[in-house]
């Protein structure tokens, strides 16, 4: 049995999802984005992007790698993608930014495509299971990278061309989680304001992937083993 | 150098303290004061949360800080901006020249994911801030993503990040202009497991400017 949804772009969505689950994302268009936060099964402990990082010492996000929790707990395995970027380190954007490069757009003027920030979907929908402004942290931007210079400052560049149509990421859940996805743009692009879709798939993990096919670092290993999925 | 040397020739002080390691500080500094950390003996990873003192909610936020500067390390011209987007704070002085703000705080529960069990029950930087975070109200919820001043976490065009020995020596500081009032809390990191401390942890010097 599976689930599928297409979230328009620069729309808002959220869902719970039992462990064990296989959530897969697909880029309707190119240059789309998936702004994504995740709390785990007790409501509390949140997707933490710095110890996630630093853990499997990657700037980025890519497969495979384990999505961790503020108390050291796999949430969600990124078992595979065709791309070996998510951006990880540019947040998400703000309506003052989209209302800067684009002017005002609401609802009475623009109808159901108005102009809505990832930070103000993402507030909605975490608004929506009880959480709020309070709870925002680090996000994944899957499907986006943000190219690091090897200067003195670390400089940061969006790329263009990162995704196409049909790009797609499984996760793989390992405790019971809410997701929180924005398809807004990403805020470091500069394409003209066309966000694409993703469509969201979740069905059960028939065939786990095992720690050794997905070549986990140790510290993975740990974090699931402290979610007590430690599968294969 | 110590932190009272270091004050003597910049006029009144609002606050000389010292914070010693795997100790805390919450503190106030209203707009326009200046705060100095002073990483006396080098290499001291000082983890540092930034809220509006009016309005905890509206926090510093590493990752729109990055965004906006468009570079991941923070040094002199840095501003420190919040979950709106406000400016809590701009770095006007940094003899040390690079400070992480992606390597977040260690944590009893980060510290067994990277280096084992065996460190369970380390003393570690989230319990400090929950420890003095909590008279302003500031739990688990209201702990973002942190600065952490004097440590080098080099990250680089391949998507590696590791950390590194310290950039930083005795005496280095960094200076923060407060662009409105703030609540500044501070962790000075206890860490035993990684080259952020030098592996070993010290002291370091709080100077404040404000009347």
């Amino acid at each position: 049995m599976s689930y599928q949804h297409e979230i328009p772009g620069g729309a808002a969505w959220s869902a719970p999802i039992r462990a064990g689950r296989l959530m897969t994302l697909t880029t309707l268009a190119a240059g789309a984005n998936a702004s994504m936060l995740i709390i785990g099964a007790d409501r509390l402990d949140r997707l933490n992007v710095p110890d996630t990082l630093k853990s499997q010492l990657s700037a980025c996000i890519a497969p495979a790698m384990v999505l961790m929790s503020d108390r050291g707990t796999a949430l969600a395995t990124v078992v595979r993608s065709s791309l070996d970027w998510h951006d990880c380190l540019a947040g998400f954007g703000h309506d003052r930014q989209l209302e800067e490069r684009f002017g005002p757009s609401s609802y009475a003027k623009d109808g159901n495509s108005w102009r809505r920030s990832a930070r103000l979907g993402l507030v909605s929908e975490l608004t929506k299971h009880g959480f709020g402004e309070a709870d925002l942290h680090g996000c994944v931007n899957f499907f986006s990278k943000v190219g690091i210079s090897d200067d003195s400052r670390a400089t940061l560049t969006f790329v263009p061309d990162h995704s196409a149509a049909g790009d797609q990421v499984s996760l793989r859940s390992e405790q019971d989680l809410l997701v929180f996805v924005s398809t807004a743009p990403h805020p470091l692009s500069e394409q003209t304001y066309a966000p694409g879709g993703v469509r969201v798939e979740i069905s059960s993990a028939a065939v786990h992937d095992t720690v050794a096919e997905l070549k986990l670092r140790d510290e993975a290993v740990r974090a699931l083993e402290q979610a007590g999925r430690l599968a294969g | 150098m110590s932190a009272t040397e270091a004050a003597l020739d910049t006029g009144l002080t609002a606050l000389d303290r010292i914070v010693e390691p795997g100790d805390g500080a919450l503190i106030p500094v209203p707009s326009g004061g200046r705060l100095r950390i002073v990483d006396l003996h080098g290499n001291q990873a000082v983890d540092t949360l930034f809220y509006d003192a009016h309005d905890i909610d509206n926090r510093y936020s590493a990752f729109d800080t990055i965004r906006e500067q468009q570079a991941v390390y923070l040094t002199t011209g840095s501003r420190l901006v919040s979950n709106r987007l406000d400016e809590l704070a701009v770095i006007t002085d940094d003899t040390c020249g690079r400070h992480d703000t992606i390597g977040g705080a260690c944590s009893q529960e980060s510290n067994v994911i990277r280096y084992g069990e065996f460190t369970r029950h380390q003393h570690a930087c989230r319990q400090t801030f929950l420890l003095y975070g909590a008279k302003a109200g500031i739990g688990q919820r209201q702990l973002g993503h942190n600065v952490n001043f004097f440590m080098n976490v080099p990250v680089d065009s391949r998507g590696n990040l590791r950390f590194d020995d310290g950039l930083s020596a005795p005496g280095r500081y960094v200076e923060l202009t407060a662009s409105r009032d703030l609540l500044v809390l501070i962790s000075n990191c206890p860490q035993l497991n990684n080259p952020c401390n030098g592996w070993n942890p010290t002291p370091v010097g709080l100077l404040g400017w404000w009347s």
